[in-house]
């Protein structure tokens, strides 16, 4: 009942799934349609989890007073205001919840990923200065497709952006390919390990 | 009046996150707070309006497609959650949404493996297809651990290595760029649009 029923509807579902690529019939569009339907509606419920989580976590750290629990103050406080300004005024183009967007969300967010700018060449640095023969060849590769996406590549030389075209078309295509296929095998006997059961930490808890 | 203050507060909020580059602070931590709260903020109504009324209240109230009460049923069952007596009931739903996973066997083996077998499979008359084809087996088999990596074997293994630094490389080298051009809007943003310093 806590485990075997899970188990079972996931081994159904996915020999239906499997049979659905196999076999196109109007049975096995319809089978996916109803599928995709139902999920939809099932969707929705998972956001609570994640509000709920935040939630929790942010209101506990108040009530203890843990360290730098005033900033949990304004982690709540924006989520109310932001999903109170939604649900009053609505989302479209040019209600407050959509200023809010444009002012904080993509401010927030484009700023916080650029800052990854300045470490990911740090941490470059630290990672790979040249050590070996490996950490050269992957170095160099870096600086030609960087020059060669630039219009300074092609002001040093027009040899850049041509060595870049072929870096990417050629060694790389090799390195995305042999990759992908064992990507490909591993995502497959993941996914047959699902079905049959053998993996069920997705499961969780202890019985 | 509203685009201005906005503009302003946006400029802040950027400041408040470069601040960082200094070193952890305050205004950071304001701001990483900020975003996490506004970013869940913003999906709670987006997801009401784009994904439960039209696809759970309204085909189930309004058009009275009540079918749907079991789906719906199987949603509050994720709630279930939370209970530390009755956690075991939200598997249920997650049970429901791993069964996709039947369709990820055969659409893997075809986008990640057929595809790309047959792709590779070409004539070797030129010496970019020489170097694909030597290059995506050497990495296959350097994955191959049933194997030593020793003598000629090993040799041609690490051949592989060098491949896949290439490939690293050019990923690593996209995504700095990315995370430049990124930087590049925000620097526009306060430089423009915020201090009008330029056009």
């Amino acid at each position: 009942m806590k485990r075997q029923i899970p188990l079972m509807i996931v081994l159904i579902l996915g020999l239906l799934f499997v049979a659905h690529v196999f076999i196109p019939n109007k049975l096995s569009s319809d089978y996916l349609d109803w599928f995709m339907k139902w999920m939809k509606v099932i969707g929705p419920f998972a956001i609570v989890l994640g509000v709920f989580s935040l939630v929790y976590v942010h209101y506990n750290k108040i009530k203890r007073k843990a360290p730098t629990w005033g900033y949990s103050i304004v982690t709540l406080t924006a989520l109310v205001v932001t999903t109170a300004v939604g649900f009053i005024w609505g989302i479209q183009e040019g209600t407050p919840y959509m200023w809010i967007f444009k002012n904080f969300n993509v401010p927030l967010g484009a700023t916080m990923f650029s800052l990854l700018a300045f470490y990911i060449a740090s941490a470059a640095y630290k990672a790979f200065r040249a050590r070996s023969i490996e950490a050269t060849v992957l170095l160099v590769a870096a600086i030609i497709v960087m020059l060669g996406r630039v219009s300074i590549g092609q002001a040093i030389t027009h040899w850049i952006p041509d060595i870049t075209e072929w870096i990417l078309n050629v060694p790389n295509l090799a390195a995305k390919r042999g990759i992908a296929l064992g990507v490909g095998l591993g995502m497959t006997a993941t996914s047959l390990k699902i079905m049959l059961g053998i993996e069920r930490s997705y499961l969780g808890g202890k019985d | 009046m509203t685009e201005t203050i906005g503009i302003w507060i946006a400029a802040f909020l950027t400041l408040c996150m470069f601040s960082f580059l200094y070193k952890d602070n305050p205004f950071y931590k304001f701001a990483e707070h900020l975003f996490v709260g506004v970013s869940m903020g913003y999906y709670i109504p987006y997801t009401y309006y784009n994904a439960f009324i039209p696809y759970a209240y309204e085909p189930l109230f309004l058009k009275k497609e009540y079918i749907l009460i079991i789906p719906f049923i199987i949603g509050f069952l994720y709630w279930f959650r939370f209970s530390s007596k009755y956690s075991w009931v939200s598997r249920y739903p997650i049970a429901f949404s791993m069964g996709m996973v039947g369709m990820g066997v055969p659409m893997n083996m075809h986008a990640n493996v057929l595809v790309q077998m047959r792709t590779m499979m070409l004539p070797l008359n030129s010496i970019n297809i020489i170097l694909i084809f030597v290059g995506t087996i050497s990495i296959l088999l350097y994955f191959f651990f049933s194997k030593a990596h020793k003598g000629v074997y090993g040799k041609f293994t690490s051949i592989g290595v060098w491949f896949m630094m290439v490939g690293f490389g050019a990923s690593f080298g996209y995504t700095v760029m990315a995370r430049i051009s990124l930087l590049i809007g925000r620097i526009q943003f306060l430089l423009g649009d915020w201090l009008g310093l330029i056009k």
